[in-house]
């Protein structure tokens, strides 16, 4: 009850971090797919290279976050961003590697080879292919992948509070300090509300953008 | 006109490098069909995919109306070929009237051209084009997919068609429907195929020429009358099997061989005294009787002469008719399942055409095969 009367009391101070968490993850998601996708388009043409790629964005996820951020400070105080949304964004950035990619990897090496074939045999260009064919079919596992990157980020943004980047792990970081229990949970629930609500919506958008044809299955007669 | 000159085919290097197609010439001529065929790992496909580029020659020539395939652009040069294979590979992203544009697309078409040969296309296939337009692959059943394969290779109407086993994957019942289609819509366009097939029925019935190749090589290339009179060696012996004789039979069509209407037919409604008189004393079995000018059954002359007052009490209905257009070795199967040893032969309105028997086979068989030994001797 008091976590409800906490938020009620609260509310303008929730919502604006709400907005600061998701303002974090929505660069984060867009600028890693920019990387993402483009690397797991070129990885899925050279099976021996790719298997390097998604081991080094393997890698970047076994660091623990804090460890990541702690080893980004001396690095970004540099050029003057040792702390804030900077570094947070950049750690993102680096932990949605391996989902992206390896999602959009395996979205388009298992378009069946006949499809391939298929559009090489018609004359298509490579990236007429990918343009018609690969993405389109891969896009489902694409999104999924994007999903898994995102829910991931908004429980890493949390963290980032430490640095100084804002968003809802503000309330878990002075709730911590001040041994304010409801501020505490608070942050928590929101974080986890705002993942719930980012699967939803990124499952949805999955379906929207599964090719019309794939979601049919035979109906047979000749 | 597709001209293979040495063409050979090595993947990998050094002592695993293996030789898949070695040193074929051969040419394909204007409208011809050419059958690859041979049992699997023996060149055919490799030769195919050579012909468009999705494979690169190790050494040799290919041709096509003259101009070598290498200084062609590779993209351009597959869009001026037609491109079917087994696996059918239609997108499932796009309709059918999507997978049908491919190439008119990738060529620049307007939309209102695509959409005149996509019906067109639909239609002379037999699929009603408003009904399958708009549906996806995956509504389709195999046999519709396989003609959608073929709709899409010919979508940029190239003179030349690539064809992978392009009815492989369907059951025995719709293959011969889709070959007969096939040939019916080849007939009309005359179009320069490249087909590749392990199938010896397949080929015999497509091919105007055949290429049989083993490991790589080329063993034989003729037609399939003379692959089959004279297989030049035991491998091709083997592959066109023991029932060779039998499997020339259907080279042949009725209207071939036939002789023209009979003199003696007699109308099912004479009298059985007027029809008797017809014969005189001539001891004739088995004669047509036609209603009008269609057969309808048969009457031996024993009978008419004891039984009933018209000829149609006699008469015993052929258990099958012929059609001219049927080939010799239906007409065969029906001779001996039936112990009937003389046919009419109709046209498609059931309108007599004339008469086969036994014997017209026999002997449309050997004159065949002896004249071709005496082409082959010459």
């Amino acid at each position: 009850m008091h976590i409800i009367i906490f938020i009620m009391k609260n509310a303008e101070r929730c919502w604006l971090l709400t907005l600061d968490h998701i303002s974090i993850v929505a660069i984060s998601i867009f600028l890693a797919s920019l990387i993402g996708i483009p690397t797991g388009i070129i990885i899925s043409y050279n099976k021996t290279k790719a298997q390097k790629i998604i081991n080094i964005a393997n890698i970047f996820m076994t660091i623990p976050s804090i460890a990541l951020f702690g080893l980004m400070l001396p690095l970004l105080s540099i050029v003057g961003y040792g702390l804030g949304k900077v570094p947070a964004i950049i750690a993102l950035v680096l932990y949605s590697q391996l989902p992206i990619i390896r999602n959009t990897y395996i979205g388009i090496r298992n378009i069946p080879s006949e499809l391939v074939e298929a559009a090489n045999g018609l004359g298509m260009d490579r990236w007429t292919r990918l343009k018609e064919i690969e993405i389109p079919l891969a896009m489902p596992v694409i999104i999924a992948g994007l999903k898994n990157a995102a829910v991931m980020s908004i429980g890493i943004a949390a963290i980032a509070a430490y640095i100084g980047a804002g968003g809802l792990g503000v309330f878990i970081q002075q709730g911590i300090a001040r041994a304010y229990d409801e501020m505490i949970l608070a942050g928590a629930i929101l974080v986890a509300l705002l993942a719930i609500f980012v699967d939803c919506g990124m499952s949805l958008l999955e379906k929207i953008l599964t090719p019309k044809g794939l979601g049919i299955t035979a109906n047979l007669g000749t | 006109m597709i001209r293979y000159r040495g063409v050979t085919k090595i993947f990998g290097h050094g002592p695993e490098a293996i030789t898949a197609v070695k040193d074929i010439t051969l040419n394909i001529k204007p409208g011809e069909l050419v059958v690859f065929l041979g049992p699997s790992g023996c060149g055919k496909t490799t030769l195919l995919r050579l012909t468009n580029r999705l494979l690169s020659l190790t050494s040799g020539e290919i041709q096509i109306d003259g101009q070598d395939i290498m200084s062609w652009n590779p993209i351009n040069l597959r869009q001026s070929m037609g491109y079917s294979i087994q696996e059918i590979g239609l997108f499932p992203n796009k309709t059918i009237y999507g997978n049908i544009a491919v190439v008119p697309r990738l060529l620049g078409w307007e939309e209102w051209k695509i959409k005149d040969r996509v019906y067109e296309l639909l239609s002379m296939l037999g699929l009603e084009p408003d009904i399958f337009k708009d549906r996806y692959p995956a509504e389709l059943s195999g046999g519709q997919q396989q003609r959608i394969g073929v709709a899409r290779s010919l979508a940029a109407d190239p003179d030349i068609l690539l064809m992978d086993e392009p009815f492989g994957a369907i059951d025995p019942v719709n293959r011969e429907r889709i070959q007969d289609e096939f040939l019916g819509i080849q007939s009309k366009l005359g179009k320069t195929i490249a087909f590749v097939t392990h199938d010896i029925h397949e080929a015999i019935k497509l091919g105007d020429r055949i290429a049989i190749f083993q490991d790589g090589r080329l063993i034989q290339y003729d037609t399939p009358e003379v692959m089959l009179a004279f297989p030049s060696n035991g491998f091709i012996s083997d592959f066109v099997g023991t029932d060779r004789a039998i499997k020339t039979l259907g080279l042949y069509r009725v209207h071939e061989v036939m002789r023209k209407k009979p003199d003696i037919v007699i109308q099912a409604s004479m009298s059985r005294l007027e029809a008797l008189n017809r014969f005189g004393a001539e001891d004739f079995r088995d004669v047509i009787v036609i209603h009008g000018n269609k057969p309808i059954g048969y009457v031996d002359i024993r009978d008419l002469r004891n039984k009933g007052t018209l000829v149609k009490d006699t008469v015993i209905e052929y258990p099958v008719l012929i059609n001219f257009n049927d080939t010799l070795r239906d007409v065969m199967s029906q001779m001996l399942m039936h112990d009937i040893s003389n046919f009419p032969v109709i046209d498609d309105n059931g309108e007599l055409k004339g008469v086969i028997s036994h014997n017209d086979i026999r002997r449309h068989i050997i004159s065949i095969f002896n004249d071709i030994r005496h082409g082959a001797g010459s």
